[in-house]
């Protein structure tokens, strides 16, 4: 067990130390509307013990007024969180629930499986390392169950936990849980995922969640929280190339002038040569300052503010790369878009472009195709609706350096921003960067462009995608 | 905290290292796409961090923001001087309001009760405040695992004109891309310890040194029972019962407020780490002090829709 002990037992230095120098893992939570995620979560807070007595108080009281478990606790209503959700027993938005073990701490995202799904979910699975996808024992796979693992692993998640829920209603039936699993093993082969990990488990009674169950003596693997603490987080698994977005030139005075951002991908140490994008300038780290002192490296996560060996210029919206493998620049990008918006996009239409830390202007110039989330075919489209996933070609009014978005998360993203509403109109992927820059040549005519994914249907693309 | 030091090839940040980055790159997109930021400080822990995290995101330069203060007059006096010491030692740019409407009228706590007492003198104060310095950003030290309804709320919040906030027109926030473009009129509360918790707070305030009220530090203190909260009699404006006279009890509080909103918890915790062995051990919320949460189901959202922070 890992369920916090007394600071008392080990003394407090080594105990604060230990909880200092924790790391963290961040998941998300997906299912359809009644596989038990909430309860799930509810269940992982209780039992490692961030649930107090004045909310399970509270909670008792909310229980017996809008509780679905006919009086019993119920452990959903700690985490559907609004007043509107309770009155209308679904959970609206994405939510941010916290935990944490003496092995690790938690953030995990808790999506909702149906309405505006793609535009949370999408939100969620963005910082996750790992997707745990629900599945209500008694139903199987669902067509959900298919959109969600699709999404998770078109947002570039690799681990994903099958967490088969409601095992105690069927009996801890072995023969439909290793039916199930199998069932998930042939949809997702395509889907490039690292690991997925099975777990039956009850929510509502907490067997396999934090504790082992000994309902299911034929499951020999660990519960789900163990696994959380276990898995390795995303960011120790790739080696990426150095990349700091500049988010502020820090010049306090003439003896100073750092430049300051969060560091999206690599390290970087003093004497390491880089370049400045878009200027293409470039020059020498002299030294990366925090307001804890310098550092000798300093690497993905980390916000800095680089000192350069040259007066060279860059300003906010720039990105120092490392000289040895610049970003791309471009004024067309590719991008696959969840369009969140209630109105329909259209080729034509001019948006603003947020790309790392810059805002440009962009204008669709192309809408190739929409992806079925559920078939995972692609079919031609000129209008993407909402909670629409398509591909389309950017045109932006200047050039920007970018990545593509399975080799870098941050410098391979966007928003769209609605000019008139100025609402968060879409998520984008960026796939690859399109003809260069001035030219209006269409996007089927560059051996760039990713093909149109009729023949293959989705699969193929996420293959082409994952470079598989 | 030299986080790469040991570091042989690949450095592995640890939690609070992780917090502390992402809350210094949401100060500094703030800032950069905003034209009059401010930073609410309300005096507590959560403030002192917030603070500390704001000095590191522009160091080695100055804050680029003001720091404001919401004075409803019912602060401990002790907070009121640890405000007052950390702006002369930090050399910080402080505006202090207090709702002159309110004052004038009488309004407070134990007059109005809290509900009364919090929409005018803090609400409503906010308010007045935001729109007569005309600041479009306003930093706050809101945590989403303090209430249900804050699980939800966006790190970069819209308001509308009236500073309300519609939980069905918020914004996604995928990656690190905050979108700060708004209208006429709206502005944003920005919440850079989004993802921290309770227990966070406090290992990072041990970790970094961080100076923080005393009254978060076991004392013998004289409190008074109401409805079961222990409140400090911390001057005489509060109204003892006949022939009621305050204990010296051993106690600390978990948040800070206004006096007699504020209830203490009997301690022994009189340093850090004994704290933080509290919170761990803790069987309530630290909300559980606030009488303001107790107005209901659904009072933090509801308050929330009408601009309370």
């Amino acid at each position: 067990m890992t369920i916090h002990q007394s600071p008392e037992a080990f003394g407090y230095d080594a105990f604060l130390r230990a909880h200092q120098s924790k790391e963290v893992l961040r998941f998300i939570t997906c299912g359809s509307v009644d596989d038990g995620k909430s309860t799930l979560i509810g269940r992982l807070l209780h039992d490692t013990k961030q649930i107090f007595d004045d909310q399970v108080t509270a909670l008792q009281r909310d229980s017996r007024k809008h509780g679905t478990q006919g009086g019993e606790v119920d452990l959903a209503l700690l985490v559907d969180g609004l007043q509107a959700e309770r009155e209308q027993g679904i959970t609206i938005d994405v939510a941010y629930r916290f935990f944490s073990t003496e092995a690790r701490s938690f953030i995990v995202a808790d999506t909702p499986g149906h309405e505006q799904y793609t535009r949370n979910m999408a939100t969620g699975a963005s910082t996750a390392d790992v997707a745990v996808i629900l599945v209500d024992a008694r139903q199987g796979l669902t067509r959900q169950t298919r959109r969600h693992a699709l999404l998770v692993s078109l947002l570039g998640i690799h681990r994903v936990v099958l967490a088969i829920n409601k095992m105690d209603l069927i009996g801890w039936s072995q023969n439909r849980f290793d039916e199930i699993v199998a069932g998930f093993a042939s949809f997702a082969a395509p889907l490039n995922f690292a690991e997925v990990r099975a777990i039956p488990l009850s929510a509502k009674n907490g067997d396999n969640v934090v504790l082992p169950g000994a309902a299911a003596p034929w499951y020999d693997g660990v519960p789900l929280l163990r696994y959380l603490e276990e898995v390795p987080v995303k960011s120790e698994e790739r080696a990426a190339a150095f990349r700091l977005p500049v988010q502020w030139v820090n010049r306090p005075n003439s003896d100073f002038r750092g430049f300051s951002g969060l560091i999206a991908s690599g390290s970087v140490v003093p004497g390491d040569r880089v370049t400045v994008a878009p200027s293409g300038k470039s020059s020498t780290v002299a030294r990366i300052f925090t307001a804890d002192g310098d550092l000798p490296r300093a690497s993905e996560g980390q916000s800095v503010t680089l000192v350069l060996a040259d007066e060279i210029d860059a300003s906010r919206g720039a990105v120092i790369a490392t000289a040895d493998a610049p970003l791309t620049l471009t004024d067309r990008i590719e991008v696959r878009l969840f369009w969140a918006a209630e109105s329909e996009l259209a080729v034509g239409a001019e948006l603003w472009a947020k790309v790392g830390t810059q805002v440009v202007n962009a204008r669709i110039a192309a809408i190739h195709r929409r992806i079925d989330p559920e078939t995972g075919q692609a079919g031609a489209t000129d209008r993407l609706a909402v909670n629409d996933i398509g591909d389309v070609t950017l045109q932006l009014d200047r050039q920007i350096a970018v990545d593509p978005y399975l080799e870098n998360r941050d410098t391979g993203s966007l928003i769209l921003i609605d000019r008139e509403t100025t609402d968060t109109a879409a998520l984008g992927l960026i796939q690859a960067s399109a003809v260069p820059a001035k030219t209006e040549a269409p996007p089927a005519a560059t051996a760039t462009t990713p093909e149109p994914a009729r023949s293959g249907g989705l699969l193929a693309g996420i293959k082409r995608l994952f470079g598989g | 905290m030299s986080a790469a030091v040991a570091a042989p090839a690949r450095t592995r940040l640890t939690h609070l290292q992780r917090l502390e980055a992402e809350s210094i790159h949401i100060f500094r997109e703030t800032v950069a796409e905003t034209e009059n930021p401010v930073m609410l400080y309300s005096i507590g822990k959560d403030s002192s961090v917030l603070l500390h995290l704001a000095l590191k995101a522009f160091a080695p330069g100055r804050l680029p923001f003001p720091l404001m203060h919401i004075d409803t007059t019912w602060k401990f006096r002790e907070m009121i001087a640890f405000r007052d010491s950390r702006v002369k030692e930090l050399g910080l740019d402080l505006i202090v309001h207090t709702n002159q409407d309110g004052l004038a009228k009488g309004i407070g706590p134990v007059s109005h009760g809290s509900e009364v007492h919090t929409d005018v003198m803090k609400t409503q104060a906010l308010r007045q405040a935001l729109d007569k310095h005309k600041f479009d950003a306003a930093f706050g030290g809101a945590r989403r695992d303090e209430e249900a309804s804050r699980a939800k709320e966006r790190i970069v919040s819209l308001r509308n004109g009236q500073h309300r906030w519609d939980p069905k027109r918020q914004r996604a926030e995928p990656w690190h891309l905050y979108n700060f473009k708004k209208r006429r009129g709206e502005s944003f509360r920005v919440f850079p310890l989004s993802n921290w918790t309770e227990l966070d707070i406090w290992l990072y305030i041990e970790q970094e040194k961080i100076p923080i009220v005393p009254l978060y530090f076991a004392a013998e203190r004289p409190v008074v029972e109401r409805d079961g909260q222990l409140i400090m009699v911390d001057d005489d404006r509060f109204p003892l019962e006949a022939g009621e006279t305050p204990q010296m009890r051993q106690v600390r509080f978990r948040t800070l407020g206004c006096y007699p909103l504020t209830g203490a918890v009997e301690s022994p915790a009189a340093s850090l780490p004994e704290i933080i062995g509290e919170t761990l051990a803790a069987r309530t919320s630290e909300r559980q002090g606030r009488v303001i949460d107790k107005d209901g189901a659904g009072a933090m959202e509801r308050k929330k829709q009408e601009g309370y922070f």
